[in-house]
């Protein structure tokens, strides 16, 4: 029972995104559309399942000293990975993401988890824990990206849903749009916790 | 000359790091609280990341590329990062101790601020001499402490606000940020790039 709630609380209840307020970078720059959002949101999870695997099964040989060094270097390998599978099959998706891929090292998502969660814990309940937190997080990305498609573009993943004669709000896909969106969709969040009190 | 004073206004303003990339996001928020831990903060970056895009850029070119190993890159670049931030933590560590404990957790954090690794894996991609990354590196991080440094003296005032409560901390945060890199669209198409 316990393995079904290190899954389900990444995606609500200490949803990365909108809760804990991680990983801040990559929400806000690659979600000019919903699909951007997705992809980075699943590249990320891959990682962060991976990684957590991974540095939990040698929590016990790592020494507590070097272990931060130890998380970076094993991280770093997984987003090569990616990054090299991406290029090789989703060249399109790549060149959108951009910088953003490599820059996957420094989420604090997956560090956080490996450092708070994956260290500590045995490999099964840290495989559910990143695919939950991976989960959470690709959601938070689906809606950031969504919400600023549709104003910003009228589309949902390239499809149109606002009509043809809507007025393209541009300043939605613009650096400015991501930051006042997450603004208040954080604001959003803390008004349904103070609410449910 | 010219294009390094192009490059120059670009980077702190056309292309802010931080407004109009979104690299660095955390320390920006996170550190901004106070103008003057904004500015040890934003000291601090400058250091670490010009020193890191020219580290980084000798590395690649001297040793990934001459060895074939351009692979290896993104697990390069975050180890000599990280090696830099600690030696930078030292150094404070050392010189200040107010600006030790007011930096606090954000210090070892520079690690992992997306800006430092961002700015040497561009350095690769836009193909830059090592004066121009010299400059590149410079600039982009003399972009993200004016950021900070501005954010940190506009959310001074916002504390004495009253702002409503669902959108207090991070939240109004982000709009006001939004709001800066608003203003700071206004700065595009002064530098072609």
């Amino acid at each position: 029972m316990s393995g079904l709630r290190e899954f389900t609380k990444g995606i609500w209840e200490v949803n990365p995104l909108l809760k804990l307020v991680l990983g801040m970078c990559p929400a806000l720059a690659v979600t000019t559309s919903a699909e951007n959002g997705v992809g980075m949101g699943l590249a990320a999870t891959f990682v962060l399942v991976c990684s957590n695997v991974i540095i939990s099964m040698m929590r016990k040989i790592i020494p507590k000293k070097v272990r931060i060094p130890v998380f970076i270097v094993v991280i770093a390998s997984f987003v090569t990975i990616v990054d090299l599978v991406m290029h090789g099959f989703f060249i399109e998706l790549y060149k959108s993401l951009g910088l953003f891929i490599p820059l996957i090292v420094v989420n604090c998502i997956i560090l956080g988890r490996a450092e708070a969660f994956a260290s500590r814990n045995g490999v099964f309940y840290s495989l559910l824990d990143g695919l939950g937190m991976g989960l959470g997080f690709t959601l938070a990305l689906l809606v950031l990206g969504s919400i600023r498609e549709i104003i910003g573009n009228g589309t949902i993943f390239g499809i149109m849903v606002m009509g043809a004669s809507y007025e393209k709000f541009l300043i939605m896909i613009l650096p400015p749009g991501a930051f006042v969106t997450l603004g208040l969709l954080l604001g959003l969040m803390n008004k349904i916790e103070m609410n449910k009190k | 000359m010219t294009e390094i004073f192009l490059l120059i206004i670009s980077a702190v303003f056309v292309n802010n790091f931080v407004l109009a990339r979104f690299l660095g996001i955390c320390p920006y928020l996170g550190v901004s609280k106070r103008v003057e831990t904004a500015v040890g903060m934003g000291a601090a970056v400058v250091f670490v990341m010009t020193l890191a895009s020219v580290v980084s850029w000798s590395v690649h070119y001297y040793l990934l590329v001459k060895f074939g190993l351009e692979y290896l890159q993104i697990i390069a670049f975050i180890l000599i990062i990280a090696a830099l931030v600690q030696l930078v933590e030292m150094f404070v560590q050392k010189m200040s101790q107010s600006l030790y404990k007011a930096l606090g957790i954000y210090l070892p954090l520079i690690t992992t601020n997306c800006a430092v690794l961002g700015v040497s894996i561009l350095n690769i991609q836009k193909k830059f001499t090592l004066l121009y990354t010299l400059f590149y590196g410079f600039a982009a991080s003399l972009g993200f402490g004016l950021a900070i440094v501005i954010f940190a003296g506009i959310r001074e005032r916002i504390e004495l606000m009253d702002v409503p409560k669902p959108l207090k901390g991070i939240s109004i945060g982000l709009i006001t940020a939004g709001i800066l890199s608003l203003a700071f669209l206004g700065f595009s198409g002064l530098v072609k790039e």
